[in-house]
């Protein structure tokens, strides 16, 4: 039963049963978690009221069309959900990509590499921390009375600042705390394709005459190409989804700052435990429809200017 | 080290970049090392800081005084830090074990060429990776159709597949498994369950690690999940546990006086900031220690999955 003959398939065999038995588990699973909510998306077009069990409120719920989008629309949050969101994304897709390609290309120099193992396993620990601990963590320094910064600047013989009340110091918190905890995991990732590279691609381009910068620039990037353009449609992707423990959990969901915070998830999680879900639908079904289309889009561009780096 | 030196050829040597910036490399390095773990380490002295010196002074990287005070006041809060504990435990063991089992079964089976459903289950892992039901419907579908709230078992099962360690299954075995092991075992008379189980698991060591470890980082690390579905205080995980003494300082006083003791008593006599700390230091401790050792599985994860299958 090889590839080639697959034009003709055999009939249904025994073992085609086992392997089916074998897969159930993992595809009710499929069904309930991930298929069951895809058809509960129509959510967004009713007034959803609880009656009893969920499919009874969702068939006595009524068909109420855009209404719940004409209200998202006309609140306030639309416009600031969505800028948040969209502009926090394209900071961290492009800080995303040049920081750990450019640290993971310094790594990669040092002398001794013990020591790079070193930095890098340091630098990886953040990634293992939930936001909720990075949350506790940023407290520690932030805190208005007892805060490690707040000490420092009173110590100075500065005024202590409200870190949890002024807008204008968060969108560069915010960015500041993502790269902290995903740049030791993305240069890693970075780090384990330049490590695959043959070496006497740099052995020949010594022998010519090329300098450490132009081995960067002709042997080192076009072979990360591929990985970099990977995660960069995966990043893309995602462009309508931000990280609910950054923008909830670090800023401590505090009111003052919610125009420099509030993105679509934070907007949905707050809205659903609600009476009334019905702006937290119309805005879940806006990014969910949204992410897909982006993601098939930045695919199919990738595909046409590069087939070989395509995802999907 | 003193072998790779020796190793090294001329050409290498000469290769590499200058000493003075060698030099300026390790400084960046360092600094980014010092920022990621000096944190951390403030953590665990906030938590061993006397509670007094921690009013007067505010926190700080080397403490006033030391005092055990926030880990005594949590042993003596034993009942509900434990059973936070224990739920954490329960969640990270056996939904390890549910979605490790879920996940390699599903890519075994999809990972054989000739079976039959080949083309639906490719798809059935597919369209989850590019379409979801988003929040609001996922959570209504968990919580009142399927039930799951307040119990464990909606911490655990969110989380136990995802299409993406699927493929990174699905590719391994299709790269390790030959095709004629597995048809030499049918020859033999074997099931489909047993050359899993007998065959193709004990062989896949290295992808079950990795995915293994995935999952346990993820359900250790997981507080979205409680904050969804679970309101009952009793079923909080650790995660849960500190996220609710963030928001509030004291929730474990308030716990306390439900168990029949004077909340006014125990707010005033409680350690509170070490208190918080030490929970923290408690979830990070087993991960600080065990993730140096196991860094390697989470890179090769990732590479593996980059391949397409």
């Amino acid at each position: 039963m090889t590839e080639k003959n697959k034009n003709r398939k055999p009939r249904w065999s025994r073992d085609d049963t086992e392997l089916s038995i074998l897969a159930t588990p993992t595809v009710i699973w499929y069904l309930l978690f991930c298929f069951l909510p895809m058809f509960g998306i129509i959510i967004a077009f009713k007034e959803f009221k609880i009656h009893g069990g969920f499919l009874e409120s969702l068939f006595k719920s009524d068909w109420i069309g855009f209404r719940n989008f004409e209200f998202l629309f006309s609140s306030n949050d639309a416009f600031i959900i969505v800028r948040n969101t969209l502009l926090y994304n394209i900071v961290f897709i492009i800080l995303g990509i040049v920081l750990p390609v450019a640290t993971a290309l310094m790594v990669g120099q040092l002398h001794s590499k013990k020591m790079a193992k070193v930095y890098q396993t340091a630098m990886f620990m953040p990634y293992f921390l939930s936001w909720v601990v990075v949350a506790a963590l940023v407290w520690a320094f932030l805190s208005y009375d007892k805060g490690f910064v707040n000490g420092i600047i009173e110590s100075v013989g500065g005024t202590p600042i409200q870190w949890y009340m002024e807008k204008k110091y968060w969108p560069g918190l915010l960015i500041f705390m993502n790269v902290w905890k995903g740049l030791g995991y993305s240069m890693v990732v970075y780090l384990a394709t330049i490590t695959g590279i043959d070496s006497t691609y740099y052995e020949a381009a010594v022998i010519d005459g090329a300098t450490k910068w132009q081995q960067m620039r002709h042997i080192t990037i076009p072979l990360m190409k591929t990985v970099i353009i990977m995660m960069f449609i995966m990043s893309v992707g995602r462009i309508f989804y931000s990280d609910f423990g950054l923008f909830y959990q670090v800023p401590r969901d505090s009111n003052s700052l919610y125009t420099v915070t509030n993105t679509i998830d934070v907007f949905v999680f707050k809205q659903l435990k609600t009476s009334t879900p019905g702006m937290a639908s119309a805005a879940a079904f806006l990014q969910s429809v949204l992410g897909c289309i982006t993601i098939l889009t930045a695919n199919a561009i990738v595909k046409k200017i590069d087939p070989e780096s395509a995802m999907i | 080290m003193a072998k790779v030196k020796q190793d090294m050829t001329g050409l290498e040597k000469f290769n590499r970049i200058s000493p003075a910036t060698n030099i300026v490399f390790h400084v960046i390095f360092i600094l980014f090392s010092l920022m990621c773990v000096v944190p951390v380490l403030f953590i665990l002295t906030i938590s061993v800081s006397d509670e007094k010196a921690l009013q007067e002074t505010g926190y700080r990287l080397i403490p006033q005084a030391f005092s055990f005070e926030g880990y005594g006041y949590l042993a003596k809060q034993s009942g509900l830090i434990l059973r936070a504990l224990g739920v954490s435990l329960f969640v990270t063991i056996v939904g390890t074990i549910i979605g490790v089992l879920l996940t390699t079964l599903m890519g075994y089976v999809a990972s054989r060429p000739g079976y039959r459903l080949k083309g639906l289950l490719t798809w059935i892992i597919f369209i989850p990776m590019v379409f979801n039901g988003g929040l609001v419907s996922t959570y209504f579908i968990t919580s009142q159709f399927l039930g799951l709230s307040d119990t464990v078992w909606a911490l655990i099962f969110p989380l136990a597949v995802s299409s993406f360690n699927v493929i990174i299954c699905k590719t391994f075995f299709r790269i390790t498994i030959p095709d004629s092991l597995v048809e030499s075992a049918k020859m033999d008379g074997a099931t489909q369950l047993t050359i899993f189980f007998k065959i193709v698991l004990p062989i896949s060591l290295p992808v079950l690690a990795t995915i293994g470890l995935f999952l346990c980082f993820a359900y250790w690390n997981d507080w979205y999940q409680s904050m969804l579905y679970i309101t009952d205080q009793t079923m909080y995980s650790l995660q849960a546990f500190l996220n609710n003494l963030m928001k509030n300082i004291d929730a474990l006083a308030q716990n306390a006086s439900q168990m029949g003791l004077s909340a006014a008593e125990l707010i005033a006599s409680m350690p509170k900031e070490g208190a918080r700390m030490a929970v923290a230091i408690i979830i990070v401790l087993p991960i600080a220690c065990a993730y140096p050792f196991f860094q390697q599985y989470f890179i090769s994860g990732l590479t593996i999955g980059a391949v397409k299958g």
